[in-house]
């Protein structure tokens, strides 16, 4: 064991300070620091520099566009990236279909989205969560019925993120009514341009568009774009939940939060003096500061044991998704509570990335939504309880 | 940075992983507790032999040469069997101190003996008032020819009962809180003017109040620089802290696995307890604690010996917050999961909770060192609002 960091992941470090801050867009930095909505063109601009940098996807296998690099580089790049302001490469692709093609897809499904994955050509959301399947995933309905070269599916998903942003989906489907549950479902990759796909947008508590309704009306998706085989995709859905955790603790953006909420907790006036310089607020940030700490180390032993192991069930997955979504939330708590009445009027221009602001500082104008947001994290990627749920089964075996 | 244990690393844990799983299961270890000491001399001696008692030193002071890394293993492992032997006053405290603080010749004549468990040693620092403010130290030290003459009254000095030697903390000048003007000095336990009171802590453990009363001591039995041993105190302190820390995890461990355990076997209503979603959320979120408080045991490993006392102070203050916390979440749940036999002398899970409880009060308990690292200004640097 040796826990410092070496003399060459030092330089790294400096040499990944160095890439962000100059690489990156002044006007996507800005937008990330104050909580703004990205444009699709923000993040479709941003991975397209990384991606010339070869940093798009780090953790793919080098032949595929991966850097090599070991655990320790991996969170050096993340904790600069997000140090910088930069927001991160799209997940969607990056750490959920991308490594399910590159496990299980074929060569020509490798050759044909790998790179346009890695490069943001191809958008991709996941259509997996339906009305009637939330937290009881399995019981999902959708169908896929075979005929000819062909899936014809029917059916509707909900909760899709950045379904109205996405050229394709990646999404689970029922192949097989009779086999048990998780045994009938198949991991399929459909165009969202396919005749019979319908996306409502649903509009969350922020007034923000980020989940949508997805509806499949008799749409026809060719038999080569099934990953895998059929009625086997809940094992390539499982494979990803450990990826999915892995970037869900999402330290360094915490820790990006961390900083830019003692920023403007110095320049917020409380009682006559900065709300920074009050001990109530300083002892409850540091706080967060430690469990985010702790945090931060987990993620590093996982990540160091899935390098080596592959994706494994370690149980501290699961630890990451339920500690680094209440981290985030009482971030978000905290940004609201430094607003105070300055988080009051409704900057929806503002929260969508104008520079227009109606009466609130930039600083506080984005709290309120991104509280009421935030709130989705504990319920997403199987809620808190799922996730107690599955340790307690899976791991101490109650 | 690498998390693997080295091949030397794991041969130490297996070691002492053997060692406590032949001679400290719960029935044996009463045993050692009815001891003349209140713990085994006689594995004091196989810990010696196994050279467990000089991991921390260097070879050329007889020891391992081992790192906070081994020390995390060791106590990790400690924690677990509820060890009852003067380990962490003897060779965390005592001889930290002699290694931070000590001159090479001190090091060359003490250590050697501490790692052959032929001397025993204390750290009587703590005094009735001085609660966990490291610089407030009444006992003074006054000059007398070329040496020195102690004054004054120790508290809960941990295993001051058994040590041979003391390393006595003392003020040569300067108001009783102040920084400036302390000093350390190797004392000899049976020393004329030296009285012990010596009496049993909550946890089974052994500590004694110790009163100096015109205490001789030679200049060559000066620790450091006299008037300038704060920086050292507060070393040895991080370095018990992140001892402490490691220990506590082990604890945690152990009372989760007691509990799952339990939970899995209890039956009522005609089931195991283990079957209802209340308790098994609650189970899962002593782990989550155990997890994130392994995860501070490291950073406290990774940051003993950071050069930039700042951010060293800033590490060990975040550790022991956490380790205080989980300590507790994870203690407190162990007794209410178990029900009444939680509550029981005879049960082994309520020592473990007792143990956890000291632990956070030791060095410095959670309120204590959130106050100091929110006056530091916290982990993470206020970015700009620009």
């Amino acid at each position: 064991m040796e826990l410092q960091f070496t003399a060459e992941e030092n330089a790294f470090r400096n040499e990944a300070r160095d890439f962000f801050r100059s690489a990156l867009p002044d006007a996507i930095r800005n937008r990330v620091q104050r909580g703004q909505h990205l444009a699709k063109e923000d993040i479709v601009a941003w991975q397209r520099i990384l991606n010339k940098k070869g940093w798009a996807t780090p953790m793919w296998p080098v032949e595929l566009g991966g850097t090599g690099w070991d655990a320790v580089r991996y969170f050096i790049y993340k904790e600069e990236m997000t140090r910088a302001n930069a927001p991160e490469p799209l997940g969607m692709n990056v750490h959920m279909v991308g490594p399910v093609i590159i496990n299980f897809g074929t060569d020509e499904q490798k050759q044909f989205f790998l790179p346009k994955v890695q490069n943001l050509d191809i958008w991709f959301c996941q259509g997996f969560s339906e009305p009637g399947s939330g937290s009881d995933l399995a019981s999902l309905k959708t169908s896929a019925v075979r005929d000819g070269d062909h899936y014809v599916i029917n059916g509707q998903k909900i909760w899709t993120s950045g379904a109205h942003r996405a050229d394709w989906m990646f999404g689970l489907f029922r192949t097989d009514p009779n086999a048990k549950k998780q045994r009938g479902i198949s991991y399929i990759l459909l165009d969202m341009k396919s005749a019979g796909v319908t996306v409502r947008p649903i509009i969350t508590m922020d007034h923000g568009h980020t989940v949508n309704e997805v509806f499949f009306d008799n749409v026809r998706v060719p038999v080569k774009n099934l990953i895998g085989e059929e009625n086997k995709g809940w094992s390539y859905a499982k494979f990803l939940l450990g990826n999915e955790r892995v970037g869900i603790a999402r330290v360094g953006f915490s820790a990006g939060r961390i900083a830019y909420a003692k920023a403007i907790a110095a320049r917020t006036v409380v009682d006559g003096r900065p709300l920074a310089e009050h001990p109530r607020f300083r002892e409850k940030m540091a706080l967060i500061e430690v469990e985010l700490k702790a945090l931060e180390i987990t993620n590093m032993m996982v990540v160091a044991g899935m390098k080596k192991s592959g994706p494994t069930q370690d149980p501290r997955t699961s630890v990451l998704k339920l500690k680094g979504t209440e981290i985030q939330q009482a971030l978000c708590e905290i940004l609201l509570e430094i607003a105070g009445p300055a988080a009051l009027a409704h900057e929806h221009a503002f929260l969508e990335g104008s520079d227009e602001l109606i009466t609130a500082p930039e600083w506080n104008a984005t709290a309120a939504p991104n509280y009421f947001r935030v709130r989705a994290a504990t319920i997403y990627g199987g809620t808190s309880e799922v996730q107690r749920n599955v340790v307690a089964k899976g791991v101490l075996g109650l | 940075m690498d998390f693997d244990l080295s091949e030397e690393q794991r041969m130490l844990k297996e070691s002492v992983d053997r060692l406590l799983e032949d001679r400290y299961s719960f029935e044996q270890r009463k045993t050692y507790t009815r001891a003349a000491d209140g713990w085994s001399r006689e594995l004091w001696k196989q810990y010696a032999d196994l050279g467990l008692l000089g991991v921390p030193f260097s070879q050329d002071h007889g020891g391992f040469g081992g790192g906070p890394v081994e020390t995390m293993i060791l106590m990790e492992a400690f924690g677990k069997a509820l060890v009852l032997e003067p380990y962490f006053a003897t060779v965390i405290l005592f001889g930290g101190a002699v290694k931070i603080a000590g001159s090479e010749a001190q090091k060359a004549d003490l250590l050697p003996k501490v790692a052959e468990g032929k001397l025993l040693g204390a750290f009587a620092h703590s005094e009735r008032d001085s609660r966990y403010d490291l610089a407030d130290v009444k006992t003074t030290a006054k000059k007398d020819g070329t040496g020195w003459v102690l004054d004054g009254e120790k508290t809960v000095v941990i295993h001051g009962d058994c040590a041979d030697k003391l390393v006595v903390s003392a003020r040569v000048s300067g108001g009783q809180r102040d920084k400036d003007g302390l000093a350390l000095f190797l004392v000899d336990a049976k020393a004329p003017g030296v009285t012990r009171k010596g009496y049993p802590t909550q946890d089974s453990l052994r500590a004694a109040d110790i009163t100096l009363k015109g205490v001789k001591v030679a200049a060559s039995d000066v620790l450091g620089e006299p008037g300038k041993a704060y920086a050292a105190i507060e070393k040895i302190a991080q370095s018990a802290i992140q001892a402490l820390s490691a220990e506590a995890v082990g604890g945690m461990q152990e009372m989760l696995d007691i509990t799952v355990e339990y939970l899995k076997t209890r039956q009522q209503f005609g089931v195991p307890i283990g079957s209802f979603q209340a308790l098994q959320h609650r189970a899962v979120d002593m782990l989550v604690a155990t997890e994130q408080a392994r995860s501070m045991a490291m950073f406290a490993a990774m940051m003993v010996d950071e050069k930039d006392a700042e951010e060293r102070a800033k590490a060990i203050s975040a550790c022991k917050v956490h380790i205080g916390k989980s300590g507790r979440y994870v203690g407190q749940q162990s007794i209410q999961l178990h029900g009444g036999i939680g509550m029981t002398l005879e049960y082994k899970v309520g020592h473990y909770f007792i143990r956890s409880t000291m632990i956070e009060i030791l060095f410095g308990d959670t309120d204590h060192h959130l106050a100091a690292l929110a006056r530091a200004g916290g982990l993470i640097p206020a970015g700009t609002t620009a």
